[in-house]
């Protein structure tokens, strides 16, 4: 096992610089440059991970983000471990330490791996089938089914990276660095256009980087050498960003793309802390260029899954860029050309080739006979018929294929072997092309979908167009470029280039077998064992449509969502149904193309930054002073007090004791206020509020009650007619801002002949609330010259005053049923105000009382709050508020819907009071209210909406909806709880000073 | 996310905007004079159309200007924007 | 249906012969010229209908037409949460109905839908969450539905990932339990009645797209398809986030609007949330699927579209409060999102109805929650199309409602997401 494959070493590796990391607890060396994949080939390791469902031994199969079976986690049972990450992208840094997946109890020896000979009876959609029997027993199974799926193991401890986001707006975006996207970064950017290009690898230059071949030269140079310059060239123009490591994930409308950047997933953990993990770019791209390349396509033979096989390309890759053999008995089993430029570097690299297995039977290409010039066999016309070795290929079953490449011929053949690269052609990466609502194509000469429809500023280039030799990306980029940036010339008119690569191949979906195909495991989707038989069996059940096949077999479900696999499924109901491929469409790319992080599409937005904080201007008071805060909306507000060793309770009692006895003070500050002028203003306040407007006198206060259209009450709060057309409303705290977007809403689409201005001054006052029996006493020191006589200053006005020099508007307005005052201030005198009253105060015991107190307060009196008292179904007059609606106003907001035939019912909800036969005892608000506990089903009469013990009163109070509770009062009805009954009395909802004494007390 | 050209503002993210619902819904003059079927009609109904929709759209996070937006709801394709009490284009 | 029945021993018997002989789970129909009953859209709720009327009805010559497959639309996008533990009666009776037959469906149908009781949790973030979910639950209590209330301990207690600190901007204050509600298998769903009504005649065509309604004044005769004209005398629409596009084909209005509803699913992983927890204030809901995928929806856009396509910040938002609640989450990888269309009516709750068209019956406007009715839902539509009658279930849930302003408002009365 601790062999070293690393052969002739590559430039990309710096083999100065080793790196030890663990993999299963085993310690191991690479070097820099090294992805978890190279490092662990290089040390002959393949077998990595176990399958999904048959737990099946898996191997390293590609070198990059399409990979299926490497997948490991990291860093397990620590705070930085993550789940499923490809072997294949993760770059290699000292420390790092990887664990095989979904198998127990290790990856060599799997329990799971008994579900391999199970897999008779497990075939696709094998749990749609069984586990019904007896009857709810199913969770049962499911505890197993659960505890058998899922790969990796979800983090559980909280994540010490930090994420952000950044938003680039360019001209223009390439994505991928590959040679097609290198030439069009060059050619935008020095044309003007300020330029991003972004790739997922860590190096610029696509496969054509680590070509080191003849057979592929541009302007009589090496291929890779021509591209190095040009590399260099790109790196020093001014207006093109390059970002490695970032790969598109979301390609979205109107040409907006989210990529991620990585920034600290390759350096050794103790050096990422305060770095930002990875970045995602919100990119707003004038014009994009995709030269997202293609994915080489696996072959689907029968045990085509072992440990040992790999693409060829990805062979290619690991001996060219990272130096490493995958094995020491290579075959390469193609259908195109492709893996004779794998075969070229190999022998390159001194790494032994015992054959070549090629479908085709004629091929005239120079490449074939570079590698038979070699020496090397090549079996033309054969196919792979099986694979043995079960934690590593050691041998392959050839067999002649027919003509029509429907069955195989003559006699089996095996050769040994310890690695098998398979080539089944190149599929063009088009995922975010489609994503972006592109229309695809079916080219019927090579079997392969390409862009046809763009429905953006965008163009494909390179082999994501499809196109696939060299001399063909490069004469259609020339052009393409010209015409999608509209510019005059390029620099690559009139370049030589030179390419060996013969287009034929021999495209055979699923190749033959010499069995019975119920007995083969030809594998489409790797990682969740979804063979060729599970999509043949799906179509013998009916289902006909890709998706329906793509659900019932989980083809293309798992983390490298099909990338590999997902044109052989269409390939094979194609074939199996008789229907053409280009009719058949594709499955459905969804973004993202590969896994996002959650850090990284939150980026900064946690913790704190959840959601924004509003204070009020006294809030540091209220700090200083250990109240107790609720959330209402994004407000912050003080909820109460309590002073040392007192719970909830006993604060609010004291506090509304206090309030009612002395004198109380509240941070009224979030309340919405919108200050509203117009020579209509009267006119709009008359259209949106229930009651009229035209009569307020200047400087007077009135209450009004907001419907919506649909007649139920929507807002309420204290309107000020400070002038002749200038009114300041107040709204509810979590009202303000929906109250103001619906008044615009009506003043500019609805009433735009009314001249009224509307402007929102919530955040411009803060608001100090004094009331009490000595709230007059208390508020008159504080400003002075004020008159604060009765005559002067009655209930429901409003006094403009200063307060040294500073400029205040005073209301007498309450909402506790108390005398009491409302100082409204340039927002940062609140605090000095508050301390101020406070100060005044202090002779009276003036207590500062928080939201809870405000409420039993409130409930005291009867008043209502919107939202707890009211939800979207209670109209005014289901409140017994007819008063405040006006019979004589033509319209006003939801007056229509008062009328309609379920409105005017005289049995609907209303608001009653509510007295405990038990005086003590506190009712539970939501608690539902009934009239006979034994009636079957038991009909529901409503529910309490607030309720309270009052001090004030001594006892407890509720307010609740009760159906036709209108006409209840006196009556006795039940609160059932969960364990006992509750008797109630319906009230009148005003407990407290009917005659409302106390506001001129 | 779209970008919406406020005639106001000019182009921004669709973020900074809030939909409200399909356009030129005049509110009765006379709500009284309805039947409760004509007064659903203006509340509740809506064409809800799949492809060319007239609809409205607030800048909120900008000018706070309502304005109308002609949008293929078929592929979220905005055709045209015209602001408040101005014609609808015919085509 | 003894002879096709799915158990271990017919997959045991059938892995003899390489499972070369299972039947096909439906037809692939060719239209009729006439159907006694067209039911137009072949997801869950359409299937369902379909089954229960020939099942329950004793009507054999039923139509399913869908424009694509099967199970594509809503069906087979949704988070599966299945659930009754609504606060109006007639929500809580309609609701729970579903709830009672998803208990012995895959029996019924001899299909597992995986129906999971795992339970679904509502979580409180602030004072009114508190008395709207306490309100809830009593009245859940009362119309007989199994849901209790939590406080922060026994919130924590049930879901231990779940960050209870009191220290995060939106604390868990409390929450609602439902043992009885859980998930679901989507697709099984569509496929398990797509079998059973197969299995009693019903004609199932797929890739037939409704073109144009026929009307005789005000009575239906049929419709115009892809596959050509069908002629019928009852016709019922499930046709989702496509209703309205049915309806103006007839020259109705419905009080519908059709939005884009995302959802996503992490990389699956080994199990570590054992329930579905839903949140409203900070809009997040999550379970994690028998695949060991993490199931989170997200809210709909505030426009109307039939693009499939929701705006990133939806899901940018959602992830936010996943993150907030679970901060465990955070090294998770998204591994797909998607979206669909969902027609919301404007008190959230959905219309099983006649139309002032005789012989047309709508079922829609079930908005970001249709799944978790699909059984009761079906059963009720066809009981509806069967006697041209509402059951006394979904009486609440007609048409006319818009009109005499009686609403079931879910949507305001109820801190609850769908």
């Amino acid at each position: 096992m601790t062999k070293n494959l690393r052969v002739k070493t590559s430039k990309f590796i710096d083999e100065t610089y080793k790196i030890s990391f663990k993999f299963n607890g085993t310690t191991y060396y690479g070097y820099k440059g090294d992805t978890l994949a190279s490092a662990l080939l290089a040390n002959n390791i393949h077998l990595v991970g176990r399958s999904f469902k048959y737990h099946r031994p898996r191997g390293i199969m590609t070198a990059g983000s399409e990979e299926p079976n490497a997948i490991v986690q990291l860093h397990n049972n620590t705070s930085r471990t993550e789940p499923n990450v490809r072997a294949t992208e993760i770059e290699i840094y000292e420390g790092l330490e990887a664990s095989s997946q979904n198998c127990w109890p290790s990856v060599n020896f799997d329990i799971g791996g008994i579900n391999n000979f199970l897999s008779p009876v497990l075939p696709a959609g094998f749990y749609y089938k069984t586990f019904m029997w007896p009857a709810n027993f199913w969770e049962k199974y499911e505890y197993f089914i659960r505890k058998s799926a899922g790969l990796g193991k979800s983090p559980t401890l909280p994540d010490p990276d930090i994420y952000e986001h950044r938003y680039i707006h360019c001209d223009v975006l390439i994505i991928g660095a590959g040679i097609s996207g290198i030439m069009a970064a060059k050619t935008a950017a020095r044309n003007g256009f300020k330029t991003l290009l972004v790739d997922e690898k860590p190096y610029l230059g696509g496969s054509t980087i680590y070509q080191n071949s003849e057979h592929f030269k541009i302007n009589n140079q090496i291929s890779s050498s021509w591209l190095e310059k040009e590399i260099n060239e790109i790196k020093k123009i001014e207006n093109l960003e390059i970002k490695t490591r970032t790969s598109v994930a979301a390609y979205h409308g109107y040409n907006f793309l989210l990529a991620k950047e990585n920034l600290t997933d390759h350096i050794p953990l103790e050096q990422r802390n305060n770095k930002t993990r990875q970045r995602l770019l919100k990119i707003r791209a004038k014009k994009v260029i995709t030269a997202t390349g293609s994915l080489e396509r696996p072959l689907i033979f029968d045990n085509n899954d072992r440990p040992g096989i790999l693409l060829s390309s990805a062979l290619e890759k690991y001996a060219n860029l990272f130096g490493v053999a995958c094995g020491e008995k290579n075959i390469l089993f193609t259908n195109n050309d492709s893996a004779y430029e794998t075969a070229i570097s190999l022998y390159q690299k001194g790494i032994n080739i015992e054959a070549i297995i090629d479908n085709r039977e004629e091929i005239d290409s120079k490449l074939i006979k570079e590698i038979e010039r070699n020496n090397i066999k090549i079996y033309k016309g054969y196919t792979v018929v099986d694979t043995s070795g079960y934690k590593r290929i050691s041998k392959i079953s050839i067999m002649q294929l027919s003509k029509d490449g429907q069955k195989v011929i003559g006699s089996k053949k095996s050769i040994s072997c310890d690695c098998l690269g398979i080539s089944g052609g190149w599929t063009p990466a088009v995922h975010l092309f489609t994503q972006s609502g592109g229309k695809l194509k079916f080219r019927d000469e090579d079997q392969v979908f390409i862009p046809d429809k763009y429905p953006l500023n965008q163009i494909s280039i390179g082999s994501c167009n499809g196109d696939f030799t060299l001399d063909e990306i490069l004469s259609n980029i020339h052009k393409t470029l010209k015409e999608f940036l509209n510019i005059k010339e390029t620099d690559y008119e009139n370049l030589e280039v030179y390419s060996s690569f013969n287009k034929s191949k021999r495209n055979i979906w699923l190749l033959p077998s010499d069995k019975l195909i119920g007995k083969t495991k030809p594998f489409v989707d790797y990682q969740n064992d979804a063979t060729a038989k599970d999509i043949k069996l799906a179509l013998r059940e009916g289902f006909r449509s890709i998706e329906h096949v793509k659900r019932y077999t989980t083809t293309g479900m798992g983390t490298d969502q099909g990338k590999l696999g997902n044109m052989h499924a269409l390939g094979i109901i194609s074939e199996t149904s008789g229907s053409k491929m280009g009719e058949l469409g594709t499955t459905t790319f969804r973004p993202p193309y590969t896994p996002l992080t959650f850090g990284t599409i939150v980026g900064r937005n946690v913790g704190e930054y959840f959601d924004v904080f509003r204070k009020t201007p006294i809030h540091d008071w209220h700090i200083e002073n250990k109240a107790e805060f609720e959330n209402v909306g994004q407000w912050k507000r003080a909820w109460y007090y309590p002073k040392d060793g007192e719970n909830m309770h006993d604060a609010v009692q004291r506090e509304s004791k206090a309030a009612r006895d002395s004198a109380g003070i509240l941070d009224a500050s979030t309340l919405g206020k919108i200050d509203i002028q117009g020579t209509d203003a009267s006119e709009f306040l008359n259209r949106v509020y229930t009651n009229a407007w035209s009569k307020l006198a200047i400087g007077k206060c009135r209450y009004g009650l907001m419907l919506n259209e649909d007649g139920m009450v929507y807002d309420d709060g204290v309107t000020t007619r400070l002038d002749e057309n200038h009114y300041i409303m107040t709204t509810t705290t979590g009202g303000a801002a929906t109250v103001l977007g619906k008044l615009e809403d009506y003043l500019q689409t609805e009433w735009p002949e009314l001249d009224v201005y509307l402007t929102s001054v919530t955040d411009h006052y803060a608001t100090v609330s004094v009331c009490g029996p000595n709230s007059k006493k208390i508020v008159s020191q504080v400003i002075p010259d004020l008159d604060f006589s009765d005559e002067n200053f009655p209930h429901m006005s409003f006094k403009n005053a200063k307060i040294s020099n500073i400029k205040c508007r005073v209301m007498r307005i309450s909402f506790t049923g108390e005398h009491s005052y409302e100082i409204n201030i340039q927002a940062n005198y609140g605090k000095s105000v508050w301390e101020k009253c406070m100060e005044v105060g202090k002779e009276f015991n003036i207590t500062p009382y928080g939201t809870e107190t405000m409420h039993l307060l409130r409930a005291e009196k009867g008043f209502i709050i919107v939202g707890q008292d009211t939800d979207a179904t209670m109209t005014p007059i289901d409140l017994q508020m007819d008063w405040i609606v006006s019979k004589k106003k033509y319209d006003f907001i939801g007056k229509r819907s008062l009328y309609r035939s379920d409105t005017i019912r005289e049995d609907r909800k209303q608001l009653v009071g509510l007295l405990t036969e038990n005086p003590n005892e506190v009712l539970e608000e939501g608690a539902q209210i009934v009239a006979d506990i034994k009636k079957t089903p038991i009909e529901m009469l409503g529910h309490v909406t607030s309720s309270y013990y009052s001090p004030n009163l001594k006892k407890s109070i509720a307010l609740g909806v009760v159906k036709g509770g209108k006409n209840m009062m006196g009556k006795k009805l039940v609160i059932p709880m969960e364990n006992k009954q509750i008797n109630v009395t319906v009230a009148d909802p005003v407990f407290l000073d009917k005659e409302n004494k106390r506001l001129n007390a | 996310m779209f970008i919406i050209n406020c005639p106001y503002c000019g182009k921004r993210e669709q973020s900074e905007f809030k939909a409200g619902g399909e356009a030129h819904i005049v509110r009765p003059k006379q709500p009284t004079e309805l039947s409760d079927d004509q007064w659903a009609e203006y509340l509740f109904m809506r064409k809800n159309i799949k492809g060319i929709q007239f609809e409205r759209w607030v800048h909120t996070h900008g000018c706070r200007k309502w304005f109308n937006v002609v949008r293929d709801t078929s592929n979220d394709v905005i055709k045209a924007v015209y602001k408040m009490g101005e014609k609808p284009p015919t085509k | 249906m003894t002879k096709n029945k799915y158990s271990l021993f017919s997959l045991i018997k059938h892995a003899f012969s390489y499972h070369e002989n299972w039947e096909k789970a439906w037809k692939d129909p060719e239209p009729k010229k006439e159907y006694e009953v067209i039911i137009i859209g072949g997801g869950g709720h359409g299937l369902a209908t379909a089954y229960y009327l020939a099942k329950k009805h004793d009507i054999k010559n039923i139509a399913v037409v869908e424009k694509g497959w099967i199970g594509g639309g809503n069906t087979g996008r949704n988070t599966t949460i299945i659930r009754s533990n609504y606060l109006w009666d007639a929500s809580a009776g309609l609701y729970d109905h579903a709830l009672k037959i998803w208990e012995g469906l895959s029996q019924e149908l001899n299909y597992n839908v995986m129906f999971s009781q795992r339970g679904v949790m509502n979580l409180a973030h602030n004072l009114q969450d508190v008395r709207d979910l306490k309100r809830r639950t009593h009245a859940n209590r009362l119309n007989g539905i199994d849901a209790i209330y939590l406080n922060t301990e026994q919130v924590k207690k049930f879901c231990p990932i779940i960050n209870t600190s009191p220290d995060i901007r939106y604390p868990v204050l409390g929450g609602t339990l439902q043992r009885r509600a859980g998930t679901a298998r989507h697709d099984a769903v569509a496929w398990g009645y797509a079998r059973c009504a197969d299995k009693m005649g019903v004609d199932i065509i797929q890739n037939c797209e409704v073109k144009g309604i026929k009307r005789n004044g005000d009575s239906v005769e049929g419709i115009e398809t892809t596959k050509g004209f069908i002629k019928t005398k009852k016709i019922g629409v499930v046709a989702a986030g496509h209703s309205s596009v049915i309806a103006n084909m007839a020259g109705l209005k419905l009080p519908l609007e059709s939005k884009p509803l995302q959802a996503l699913v992490s990389e699956p992983v080994k199990p570590i949330i054992d329930t579905v927890v839903m949140s409203n204030a900070v809009h997040a809901y999550v379970s994690q699927s028998d695949k060991g995928e993490l199931v989170i929806g997200a809210g709909t856009d505030d426009y109307v579209s039939y693009s499939q396509k929701g705006s990133h910040d939806i899901v940018e938002g959602t992830l936010n409060a996943i993150l907030e609640l679970y901060p465990i989450f955070s090294r998770m990888k998204m591994l797909r999102q998607w979206g669909g269309i969902v027609d919301i009516c404007p008190d959230a709750s959905p219309i099983i109805s006649k139309t002032s068209i005789k012989g047309l019956y709508f079922n829609c406007g079930w908005g970001t929650g249709g799944f978790k009715a699909t059984p009761g839902s079906g059963d009720l539509f066809a009981h509806t199309i069967a006697n041209d009658e509402p059951h006394k279930l979904n009486a609440a849930f007609n048409i006319n409602r818009f009109v005499s302003g009686d609403l079931v408002d879910e949507h305001g009365a109820a801190a609850v997401a769908h």
